[in-house]
Parts: structure tokens; sequence; C-alpha cells
């Protein structure tokens, strides 16, 4: 069996307390301490007005790592195709949505249910920068994360040059949340080059493993991995921000592990 | 690419359950279309409903699972000895070495559609049985069908809208390539639920009547519910003849808009053509298009540009939704398998309803049902958020 396999050209990061990748890789590489705050969006300024103001949060924390790893790569978002994986989409919307169809009238807005399908996140993103290469949006529940990989590494095999990966999950509303406890918005970004070794750049080869995933020595962090799926990539990223080489497991389904030999 | 074998494949959509219903559907030009009457939906409009779904267990060990999704799910596996075929694989490949990738819009929303109706009143909380994971969560039908075969292979959802389970071969496609699996349980399934009923009501896409595709009044979709699976697997060397292969897909992202498809078909096209340059092939070489064809106004008419800027007017075409009514994230799979019957009885199914051609829509369709030796067959699928995806599907000889 071949390995799966793909460098790391750009990262992009948001989460509690990690505001971007740069202050992100600080803490995990232990020259800062980790402060727990709650993630801050920003606002999608790449979106046309009219698309701006109807993006919700998954959407916003996708635009804004995706963009995050495109830049420190300085590549062309144009030019790149795109895994989207995500866990659960945006909570609002759906809370919003099934609040209407319990109503008598049950009149749902069309920005509302437009907003509402999977992938949304790509289809404000293709929009934004004008990419027209194709575009997947997975989900895998709480393996949505290794499932994204696995995706964007598949392509890179089959001839893609870069692929921009972005995972991201956003905290449900009341009652859902209750049923979901995702406790924040968390997502990250993995710009992925088919390997080059004109480029000395972070290399990942991927097999499937059924060793135990990896767990964060901080208990923050760790709480932030168990919590949301699109943090179960927090141990990888540790990896990353220590430049350190070696076998990281990440969690994926209850049937199988996704080992990851970090060649840094 | 190395073109891939479908060594089983199955559909149940309103046309009936599973292969025989279905071919006879069509070569009866039967619809499967009637007037809502689907929960509590109040709306002037048709769906290709299912029966009998209520009525699917689902197996004890996977209860958390039960939904309406996932007893259609388990309804179509369980026809033409589709897990059967699933269990031999398991024999030949391995749990490991088999995929699941399946396509779905809603997944098992109408639960939680139906649990916010009775929200406690004092808590507002969900009722306690309401389970997220097993109904709700859009990788839930992956989920289950991972589990009802005892899978440790990759599992994955894929939710593009409208083209999710035509995405999952391509997907499924590559990391057969890529030799992280031998086979894959690849399909859509997508069910009736008030999120696609109400919205697509909301977006004026909604047809009062059956929907129309091509023609000139055309007035919007008929929402339809399906479950179609097809096992995806390395072709032997010597394959027989009879066989049903994958040899290309192609996907493309519009940049253009949510909901409406760019009206010159750009996207489309180029989805097409790399399904053509994935087979190696020309557009001459393709015997029948099996059309999106939603019946919008804007679909048909983006997909025509499309298809006659790269296939000119003479390849004849044709939407079967106005029998299936569109299954959304399960439509991509449904007419994959109709495109596999029309591999192997050479049936092209016309499209139905279309009383009065449209003269802005140039491409060579069908309105009733033609027969030929067919070789190679395309299916497009285009889905919310300019998500493009065609696939390629011919016999080995």
């Amino acid at each position: 069996m071949s390995t799966l396999t793909g460098c790391i050209q750009g990262v992009g990061m948001l989460g509690p307390g990690l505001a971007d990748w740069s202050s992100a890789r600080a803490v995990l590489n232990g020259e800062t301490p980790y402060v727990a705050v709650r993630t801050v969006l920003p606002l999608p300024g790449v979106l046309p007005p009219a698309e701006r103001r109807r993006a919700g949060r998954v959407i916003k924390i996708a635009l804004a790592v995706g963009a995050e790893a495109v830049a420190q790569a300085a590549a062309d978002a144009r030019t790149l195709p795109t895994v989207f994986t995500s866990s659960g989409g945006d909570g609002d919307n759906c809370h919003e949505i099934c609040l209407t169809l319990a109503t008598r009238d049950r009149l749902i807005s069309p920005t509302r249910f437009h907003n509402s399908v999977h992938n949304a996140a790509s289809g404000y993103w293709s929009i934004a920068h004008g990419c027209t290469q194709a575009s997947t949006s997975l989900c895998a529940g709480d393996a949505s994360f290794a499932a994204g990989l696995l995706e964007a590494l598949a392509q890179l095999a089959c001839g893609a040059r870069a692929v921009l990966l972005l995972a991201y999950d956003a905290d449900y509303p009341q009652p859902l949340r209750a049923k979901r406890p995702i406790p924040d918005a968390f997502g990250t970004a993995l710009l992925l080059t088919a390997p080059d070794s004109a480029v000395a750049l972070p290399r990942l080869q991927l097999s499937l493993s059924d060793a135990p995933a990896a767990t964060m020595a901080n208990a923050e962090l760790e709480s932030l991995r168990r919590s949301i799926p699109a943090a179960r990539s927090l141990p990888l990223l540790e990896r990353l921000a220590q430049r350190r080489g070696g076998t990281v497991v990440l969690d994926y389904l209850d049937s199988a592990r996704l080992a990851v030999e970090v060649l840094a | 690419m190395t073109p891939l074998h479908l060594t089983h494949f199955t559909a149940t959509s309103c046309l009936g359950r599973g292969l025989t219903a279905t071919l006879e559907a069509l070569e009866q030009a039967r619809s499967g279309l009637s007037p809502c009457h689907f929960d509590t939906v109040e709306l002037p409009t048709y769906v290709g409903e299912v029966a009998g779904i209520d009525a699917v267990r689902l197996p004890q060990r996977l209860q958390r699972f039960d939904c309406r999704n996932n007893r259609l799910a388990q309804l179509g596996l369980i026809q033409d000895g589709f897990d059967s075929a699933v269990r031999s694989a398991i024999e030949r490949w391995g749990r490991r070495r088999i995929g699941v990738y399946l396509g779905t819009s809603t997944s098992g929303i109408l639960t939680t559609e139906i649990a916010y109706r009775h929200l406690d009143p004092d808590t507002g909380a969900l009722p306690e049985e309401f389970d997220y994971t097993g109904s709700h969560n859009a990788f839930s039908v992956a989920d289950f069908v991972g589990r009802l075969f005892e899978l440790a292979g990759p599992a994955v959802a894929v939710c593009t809208a409208c083209s999710s389970s035509a995405k999952v071969f391509a997907a499924a496609q590559r990391m057969i390539a890529a030799d992280q699996i031998d086979a894959a349980i690849v399909g859509g399934v997508d069910s009736l639920c008030l999120t696609t009923l109400y919205g697509f009501h909301s977006l004026q896409l909604t047809s009062p009547g059956p929907c129309r595709p091509f023609d000139l009044a055309r007035d919007g979709l008929s929402i339809g519910e399906a479950a179609a699976f097809a096992l995806l697997e390395r072709a032997p060397a010597a394959v027989d003849p009879e066989a049903i292969l994958l040899l290309g897909a192609g996907e493309s992202s519009d940049a253009y808009h949510m909901s409406s498809p760019r009206p010159d078909g750009a996207g489309a096209r180029s989805a097409m053509r790399d399904a053509l340059t994935a087979a190696a092939l020309a557009p001459g070489d393709v015997d029948y298009i099996n059309l999106h064809g939603t019946g919008t106004p804007s679909n048909d008419s983006a997909e025509s540009r499309a298809v006659t800027a790269l296939f000119g007017n003479a390849t004849p075409c044709s939407s079967t939704k106005g029998a299936t009514g569109h299954a959304l994230g399960a439509a991509g799979a449904l007419e994959a398998v109709i495109c596999a019957l029309a591999l192997k009885s050479g049936l092209m199914p016309g499209g139905l309803n279309r009383r009065q051609r449209d003269p802005q829509l140039e491409l060579n369709y069908l309105t009733g049902n033609q027969r030929g030796p067919l070789r190679r067959v395309l299916s497009n699928s285009f889905g919310f958020g300019g998500a493009n995806c065609a696939l390629l599907f011919g016999r080995a000889a």
C-alpha cells in the first residue's frame, strides 16, 4: 500500500485563545502560555457586501483561516482546489430554520435556506476569491478533520499540485447545544502541496492505524481537542509549531485512527 | 484515470424499490410524483415520496441511528442483493480496505424539525430521546452504513447539496487510485423534510405541479427522495464485457451565486470537459447525457448552454427528474444508477412532462424513450454554492 503524502506550505488557525497561526504557534511550542479567550471572528472583508451581511459564523471562520494559510504561502486562491470539512455546519442558521418550521406559518427566509447547505462556506469562498477550481465539503462528525486530510492528500496523489484544506466548527445555540456541546468556534487551514525536493517544507505521510489518538499535555488545549472536532488537529499543529518530526496519531473513527508521520 | 468497476448497484426512489421496478417505470414512462401530503406540510407542490419508509426497522444494535433518512438507507441497501454484494466484497478485500462515501444534503434533519415542535415548555430543551449524532448530523448515514457492515476503512459524507452523491464517485475513485482502499460503497441518501420543501418554496423554485424539465413553461422542481448505491471496485485485467465502468469524473465551482447557476453554464461545461479528459474521450464518444434538468428556468437554460457549447446539439439528452423528482443529495447516485441501467438495457429514457419545446434550449432533448446500443453515457449534477460534478460511465465492451 502506498502512503499518502503532502507538504505543508501554509497554515491558518483561529480558535479560543488562538488568534492566528503565529500566536497559536507560540502557544503550541511553549513560548507563551495558553490563555483561554472566546474566539473572535473577523468580518469577511473579502466578500461582496451582500454576501458579507449573510455570512454566518462558520463561513467567517472558514474564510479567515483559509485566507491566512493562502497569504502565508503567498499563493493565489483562484488556483487552489479546496476541501472543506466541518462536523456540523452553521448551527445558528439551522436553529433558526427549525424554530420557524415549528411555527404555524413556517416561512423560512430564502437566505437562511441557501446558507443551510453544508457547502455554504465553500460557495462563499469560491465567490469571494473567484475560484472555479473543484471544491468538496465533507462531514464525518467528530472524525471530520482526519477525513478532510485524507481527501486532500488523495487529491495530491491523483495529480493536484496544491490543495487547500479548511476544517472548522462553531458552537450550536440552545437547545441543540445541550445535545452537541461544542464550546466555541475553531478552525484551521492547511495549504498542502505535492512533495517537491527543491523546497524544504514539513512533509506528512498518512496511514490508518489502530493506535490510540495523541493527546495534548496542556489540559485546556486537551479539552479543546476533545470538545471541538476541528481541534482534533491540535496534536499535528503542535508538532508543526515545534518543527518536530515523528509520528502523531490523530483521532478519526471508532474503527480507525490516522497516523501522521511528520518529516520536519 | 483507470476505469473502476461498478460491480453492483441499486436504487430505491418513488419509482419503486430496486432495479427492476426502476427500469420498468422508465420503460413505461411512468412518473412517481404525486401531490405533497408529506408530514404536516401544506404547500402546493408535488413530491416523489418513497412508500413504506416508516415501516422499516434498523437492527437493534444501531437503534440510535433511527430516522427517516437511515430507514431509507436500510431499505435501499437490501434491494437487489446489494448487502450480500458488500459482504462478499469484504471477503475479497477486508474490512479496512473498503471505504464508505455517501452523499446527503439534509441527512436526518426531519427528526430535529419534529423535535423542535416538542421543546420542553419550561426549559426549551429538546426531547430526551433526540440523538444528534444518530439522526441530525450529516455523517449519520455514512456512519450507519459503515457500522451496519462493520467496516473499518475511511468513511465520510460528502455534502455539496445537489451534487453530493455524484462527487462521492470522484472521492472514492481518488482513494482507490491512491491505493488507500480497494473498493467503496458509494451512493446517496436524501429524504423528504420540511427544510427543503419550505426552503425551495421560499426561493420560488418549487413547481405547483409535477416538474417539467426543459419545457417552455417549466416553473420549478419537484422534490423527491431516494437511496442509491454502487459498489465501486478496482477492475480486474479481464473484465466482463457487460461490466459497467466509471470512466471519468469532473468537478468545478461556479464562483457565481449561492442559489443560482452561472447563466452561461461555464462551470457546468468545465466539469463535463474534465470528465471527458479524465476518460481520454471526446464529446462525440458520448451516446447519451442524463441531465441535471431540475425544471427550474435558470438551471435548464444554463445547462442547455453548457451542453451545446461542448457537445453541439446532436447528442441525445434527457432529465429523469420528471419521473423521480429531484432527490437532492441522492440525485447524483440515483441518476448514476439510471445511467448504468441505460448502458445495460440500451434505454435512453425520455424526459417526462415536456409539453412544449423551449426554442432557447437547443440541445437534443428526448421526449420519448429511445433505444440504441449505448457505450458511454454522461450524468450531470449541480448544487447550491455552485458545486458541479459530471460523471462518465461506460460499458467494458
